[in-house]
């Protein structure tokens, strides 16, 4: 690389194309694939009541739910290449925000959102901002132990139910009005959240912003010698993704209208992981993918038997063992070969 | 109070002795191999299993450990060669990913295998009793048992690491694995042996806590976030970082629950101080792993000095 073109890279002013790594779900066959991940959802609870299968909608739900804390470890894990082992943590707190505010009589829906976004971005900012000194195996395990810390704060937090977790009295209201009482709007509010977090994590990562986040990835050192500090671009995408992580949390409390430590879990971070990874990271669409076929998988394997992770175990050591780039990958795979 | 500080600070020995038994051979297989096993602490639940299992079959406990102790070995070498051969090329995602179902299988193995009923191992009537301490103060000779046969563990392992072959490869693999291979030591055999010998250690580790604790499905999850807090503060690579480690979390985390809502009714009212002190106790490592990275990033002992 000359110095003429790092010049122009410092600056930002590199122009505006689409990323030239990453295939076709990267560009703009990403956004096509979410636009028609979306509209089957949207369609998905005029079909389930005339099929007659009201709880068709609940599970949508918690797999949308579960989709948006999956993208939000997307930017984390597939951006900024941070294996986050804690981020079940931000979900949880997100939730218990939720809990505790409306077992202090704060109903309101938006309140209990930025008190949710706000505790989650701070935990983030400290955590992160000790993990990130760190690299490869410690921040694995560092994440991992940030995680396990809120968990074991919330099980010894018997005020607010400790390790029976807390049921909630009723859903999260809007301005006094009960528009998330039905399940149906609750869904709807959720694919809302996740459209507009898709849109937004795509527009952070084509930006400048998700240009320094890739290039830390694919080669921190560069990055450095010309000219940017990786590090606060890191721990700004680490508290993002906690933040959102927080507001899944929110709509995971509301759906469930139960909080447990139990969602907080290291086998709940390492779930998203398999989300993140089994749909194709640095996607965002994959991630979205991958919550919803982790989701489907789970209750599918449930039907057959009571030991259904075992099955999940074994999946997922063939998985790593013999594919990779997950479903994205296969996608690309498939489609990306006939174009030249 | 004198009493009670005493009796806990040998719990929190104790449970040092047995993090450092489990973190032992993890942190060699992160240091030298940088292989992230997420899937450790099943072994040494698979330990504690094979520890009832051949104690149930021979009626005598020491006879069962010294048949759970080349099982434990056996089972080791046997995932090494179906699943961690493979991954030590890969980045440490497929690691995570790999060991996560690692750890799903086997904890639903043992439901099927044994049950998902908690075991439990009697006291063998040679260790059992207690033996006096200081005046009227007795304290569980089993337990004296697990700290002596852990710090004999430690010497053995201090003097194979400083001062045999085999350990002069192993310290020389946590600092360089690549060189060390090119300088035509077969590596593969070498994390085959560290690999087999850790699953070892751990399954000693569950098979000595058995007597003391129900054996159950999941028993390894919790040890395996706490023997990560230990190589994180001990410095990956590093067993004598993990030995000094094991030991201050076992004491900080046993004498904390214990005299941390003590600590804190000197400058609270009771309720609120014993509210504070059992939410604040289990949280006390974390904090003490957090300090101790923001000082030093890579442990108190890296193997790989200041930069890595």
């Amino acid at each position: 690389m000359s110095a003429g073109t790092s010049d122009v890279a410092i600056s930002g002013a590199v122009p505006d194309v689409a990323p030239r790594r990453g295939g076709v779900l990267a560009g703009r066959g990403s956004a096509l694939a979410a636009a028609l991940i979306f509209a089957a959802l949207a369609v998905l609870p005029p079909i389930a009541s005339a099929i007659g299968d009201p709880f068709l909608v609940v599970t949508a739900t918690r797999i949308v739910v579960f989709a948006i804390a999956a993208l939000s470890l997307d930017l984390v894990l597939g951006y900024g290449a941070m294996v986050s082992f804690g981020h079940a943590a931000f979900v949880g707190l997100g939730a218990y925000a939720v809990a505790i505010l409306s077992s202090h009589g704060i109903d309101d829906v938006l309140v209990q959102a930025l008190a949710a976004i706000g505790a989650c971005a701070l935990f983030a900012l400290v955590t992160g901002a000790i993990s990130l000194r760190t690299k490869g195996v410690y921040f694995i395990m560092i994440t991992l132990a940030f995680g396990q810390m809120a968990y074991f704060f919330m099980v010894s937090l018997s005020a607010y139910g400790g390790d029976d977790g807390l049921t909630l009295s009723a859903r999260s209201t809007l301005f006094g009005l009960p528009v998330l009482a039905g399940d149906i709007p609750l869904f709807y509010a959720s694919l809302a959240v996740l459209a507009l977090a898709f849109l937004g994590l795509r527009a952070l990562t084509l930006s400048r912003f998700g240009r320094v986040l890739r290039g830390t990835k694919e080669n921190p050192v560069r990055m450095q010698a010309i000219g940017f500090r990786p590090f606060a671009f890191q721990l700004t995408a680490y508290v993002i993704a906690g933040a959102l992580a927080g507001l899944a949390g929110v709509l995971l409390a509301n759906q469930a209208e139960f909080v447990s430590p139990a969602y907080m879990s290291w086998q709940r971070s390492g779930e998203l992981i398999v989300m993140v990874v089994l749909g194709g990271m640095g996607t965002l669409v994959g991630p979205i993918g991958g919550a919803i076929a982790f989701l489907l998988l789970e209750d599918w394997l449930a039907l057959f038997s009571e030991h259904w992770k075992l099955g999940l175990g074994v999946l997922l050591v063939l998985l790593v063992l013999f594919t990779r780039g997950g479903i994205a990958g296969g996608v690309e795979r498939l489609f990306g070969k006939a174009r030249p | 109070m004198f009493n009670l500080f005493l009796l806990q600070a040998l719990n929190g020995v104790q449970f040092g002795i047995l993090l450092f038994l489990v973190a032992a051979g993890l942190t060699l297989i992160f240091g030298i191999m940088d292989l992230i096993n997420l899937a450790h602490g099943v072994l040494y639940m698979v330990g504690a299993y094979f520890a009832a299992t051949f104690t149930a079959l021979t009626g005598d406990f020491l006879l069962g450990l010294a048949i759970a102790l080349p099982a434990a070995l056996l089972f080791g070498l046997v995932l090494e060669f179906l699943i961690f051969r493979h991954l030590y090329e890969r980045d440490h995602l497929d690691q995570v990913l790999a060991t996560f179902g690692l750890i799903l299988i086997l904890n639903e193995g043992v439901k099927i295998v044994w049950g998902a009923a908690p075991m439990s191992v009697p006291i063998p009537e040679l260790l059992s009793g207690s033996i006096p301490l200081i005046g009227p103060l007795q304290y569980p000779f089993y337990r004296v048992v697990i700290i002596t046969a852990g710090l004999a563990t430690a010497v053995g392992l201090w003097l194979l690491v400083n001062h045999t072959r085999v350990g002069m490869l192993l310290r020389a693999g946590a600092v360089n694995a690549p060189m060390v291979s090119a300088l035509g030591v077969d590596i593969r055999r070498l994390f085959m042996l560290v690999f087999g010998f850790g699953a070892m250690l751990a399954g000693f580790a569950g098979a000595m806590v058995a007597p003391i604790l129900s054996v159950e499905p999941g028993m390894g999850d919790g040890v395996l976030i706490l023997t990560f807090v230990v190589i994180v503060i001990g410095g990956v690579g590093s067993v004598r970082g993990a030995f000094v480690a094991a030991i201050l979390v076992g004491l900080v985390d046993t004498l904390g629950r214990t005299f941390g809502p003590i600590v804190l009714r000197a400058v609270m009212d009771p309720s609120a101080a014993s509210q504070t002190g059992r939410t604040l106790a289990p949280m006390l490592i974390y904090i003490l792993m957090a300090a101790v990275l923001f000082f030093r990033p890579s442990g108190l002992f890296p193997a790989k000095g200041a930069a890595a």
